[in-house]
């Protein structure tokens, strides 16, 4: 019988679980590991330049692909630089699987060289995790962390193995499960038939319903099924910034972002709306606003695989446990065999309101800024000008900050899987590193990574990982020399003082900065010269480029939330005008 | 109000720790706590009290069911049930105190387990109420170490909790 050593069956069980492509960072407690890595070729080793590069890079190719993203780090400081990484992927709830190295088995508790419990600092921030204390358990561990972090409501797993059970010497049969069972855990799949029947009693007899999906619905794949069920009924839909692309940004039903930045028409739909279909959402506080004002006069129907999401900051009236997708075509089924539709005169009614909240306040359909030759870029603009250079079917990578939020505004997405941000742990430094991910997903896919000269240094290093693979990466950077967002919070309500939220004086030059790195970098100043230099940008298709684009120093994210005490509807519309 | 979660769980190293984290984490409140292994060595019977409106309780019964250790929580609060603690108390005791001990542990039907020229120490098993009250009932005397375990209990009837 053939024999392997602990190291080997790591990197074998992760080929049989089929992954192909693992982030990492070698350090002594992951060489065993790195060994066996480097006698095979089935599973490719992206080597990052910081292991929270790793996370976010694997991170993005799960959201992008679907796929469970894999990273390998070594003990002490390469597992808690992976640490913010994880959070991001745990608050988003992406499946990853994350292995660590661990010092030997003797040495755990004695404070030996770079050691650090790491099921203990990540365990508020995994779906869950192993210590791995035996060789023979490498498989089944791989192959049920893989498991947990795709199932269910899916998240990242640690996997923590001492450098001595990965030891060369020891050597034992390998066996890799044929199925996976787990006694204690069971996620619900179908959605319960009398809850189903009930939802949809209660959503067919609305007036003023609305559609609000998040994440869920991207990481379930139930787009299609969430199209289906819009159409179907006509129904005006909003989505979160995690759900954006998972219904067709394009069309006519779609309102845009609902929330702390959503636009006027979403939100002012939800305040006003008898029922609300909520699917794969969680009333996250960046989407309520005060929890006590949200929707006063809504019934809501929610739909969540993880039960623990239900009634947690709004009380549900209608919920339902299951897939997103399981559970919208139990209920398209259902309604189709029917033949039951909603009060056509009512839902009439509210289409024409929405429309009136869209002529008088959207923002998609009153462009604000009517820039002239020569004048100062917008940044909302230099959004506008990537949509359009891109026809829309880019995939779009952020950072954390206004960049964000005007890239969320202005892109629209047809598809879902194409926008890629930190929105749970909002953490900057994402962008480049996820950008990794997709573009090692999609090699001739257009890429582009949308952030602000603030963001991108907090990840900057990755640079070089991208030389190093080759990423055509396209990073649209809007400089405005300042913590945008921070400022923007300074000017509104701490009288604008700037509370180390300026570096001006000490930004480097990113376009010697880019080129230092072996990349093209590119400036752009005037509005005029805006569309054209875009377009050169992506006309470099083998080539990163950095487009380090100066906008208005001034500018605000709006509309915005009033907060606090506000409701969904409550919104500044500009400095001095609101709702 | 006050619940008494009884949760049946993986006998796992790590566990525990995942449960009293989840209490700390999302700020909830352990009044009690008690774990030991069950007659089945690879599961543990976790028992512990808690308060909060039936809302908190709910979310805690949630995220204790969503750790992939635990197989099964109820609240014993919720159907009739029985609940013990057990208490160590070492009181001071000299001759002269001894006779008012001796009747009041009697009255409680707890027992004296250990003797020395100056110290009783007694035990007690019941409902919490119950070890409050003999408390309550003792006050007189002087109390140099006490020792609780923790409410643990079970459901009436032939309900059960099981893999």
């Amino acid at each position: 019988m053939e024999l392997f050593s602990g190291g080997e069956i790591v990197v074998r069980a992760l080929k049989d679980v089929g992954v192909k492509h693992i982030w990492g960072y070698p350090g002594g407690a992951a060489l065993h590991i790195y060994d066996a890595l480097f006698q095979q070729e089935d599973v490719q080793h992206i080597l990052v330049r910081h292991e929270q590069g790793a996370v976010h890079a694997a991170d993005g190719y799960s959201r992008a692909t679907g796929d469970v993203g894999t990273v390998l780090v070594t003990s002490g400081p390469g597992a808690t630089n992976a640490i913010t990484g994880i959070a991001t992927a745990y608050m988003d709830s992406i499946p990853m699987v994350v292995i660590s190295g661990q010092v030997p088995r003797d040495k755990i508790g004695g404070d030996a060289f770079q050691e650090t419990d790491m099921v203990g600092i990540s365990r508020p921030i995994v779906k869950h995790s192993f210590l791995v204390m035996d060789a023979s358990e490498i498989a089944g561990v791989i192959a049920k962390a893989f498991y947990i972090a795709r199932t269910g409501r899916p998240g990242p797993v640690i996997v923590d193995i001492p450098k001595d059970v990965t030891a060369p010497h020891h050597r034992i049969p390998y066996e890799y499960p044929e199925k996976i069972k787990i006694r204690s855990y069971h996620p619900t799949t179908k959605g319960h038939g009398g809850q189903v029947k009930r939802a949809i009693k209660t959503l067919l007899a609305a007036k003023r319903p609305i559609i609000y999906s998040g994440g869920g619905v991207v990481l379930g794949d139930a787009s299609p099924q969430l199209t289906e069920l819009t159409r179907l009924l006509n129904i005006p839909i909003t989505n979160t910034l995690m759900g954006l692309g998972a219904f067709p940004g394009t069309d006519p039903q779609f309102l845009g972002m609902l929330g702390m930045h959503g636009t006027v028409e979403a939100n002012n739909a939800m305040h006003e709306a008898d029922v609300i279909l909520a699917v794969g959402a969680r009333f996250d506080d960046r989407v309520t606003n005060t929890p006590s004002k949200f929707c006063p006069s809504a019934k809501i129907i929610h739909i969540d695989v993880d039960p623990t999401s239900i009634s947690k900051i709004v009380t549900i009236d209608v919920p339902i446990v299951g897939d997103c997708g399981t559970i919208l075509q139990q209920m398209i089924d259902q309604i189709n065999d029917n033949k039951e539709i909603l009060d056509q005169e009512a839902l009439s009614q509210w289409w024409m309101q929405i429309n009136e909240w869209r002529e008088q306040y959207g923002i998609y359909t009153q462009p604000r800024h009517e820039p002239s030759a020569g004048d100062v870029i917008k940044p909302q603009d230099v959004i506008r000008s990537l949509y359009k250079v891109t026809g829309g079917d880019a995939w779009v990578t952020s950072d954390v900050g206004q960049h964000q939020m005007f890239a969320a505004q202005y892109y629209l997405f047809d598809k879902p899987r194409r926008w890629i941000n930190s929105g749970g742990l909002g953490t900057m430094g994402f962008g480049l590193p996820a950008a990794m991910g997709v573009q090692l997903a999609y090699p001739s896919g257009i890429v582009a990574c949308v952030t602000g000269e603030g963001s991108i240094q907090m990840c900057i290093q990755e640079l070089s990982t991208c030389l190093q693979y080759g990423f055509p990466i396209k990073i649209i950077s809007l400089n405005n020399q300042a913590l945008g967002m921070v400022r923007q919070w300074q000017d509104m309500q701490y009288s604008g003082r700037y509370s180390s939220s300026l570096y001006e004086d000490s930004l480097p030059d990113f376009v010697k900065l880019t080129e230092a790195y072996g990349h093209v970098g590119m400036r752009v100043s005037n509005f005029d010269e805006l569309d054209d230099k875009m377009s050169e940008c992506f006309s470099l298709k083998d080539r990163l480029v950095f487009m380090d684009i100066n906008v208005d120093r001034s500018e605000h994210v709006y509309p915005m939330h009033i907060a606090p005490n506000g409701s969904m509807r409550d919104m500044w519309l500009s400095k001095k005008e609101r709702t | 109000m006050r619940h008494i979660l009884s949760v049946l769980m993986e006998n796992e190293p790590g566990a525990l720790s995942r449960v009293v984290g989840l209490f700390s984490q999302r700020g909830y409140n352990i009044d009690t706590l008690n774990v030991a292994p069950t007659d089945d060595l690879t599961l543990s019977r976790l028992t512990l009290t808690t308060h909060g409106s039936d809302q908190v309780i709910e979310q805690i019964t949630k995220h204790l069911n969503k750790l992939i250790d635990v197989i099964k929580v109820v609240d014993l609060i919720e159907g009739s049930h029985i609940e013990r603690e057990l208490m160590l108390v070492k009181v001071k005791a000299n001759e002269a105190q001894r006779a008012e001990i001796n009747h009041c542990i009697d009255i409680f039907r707890g027992q004296v387990v250990d003797v020395n020229v100056n110290a009783y120490t007694l035990q007690l098993v019941g409902s919490s109420d119950k070890l409050d009250a003999f408390l309550e009932a003792i006050n007189y005397a002087d109390i140099l170490e006490l020792v609780r375990s923790g409410v643990s209990g079970l459901a009436r009837g032939e309900k059960i909790l099981k893999v």
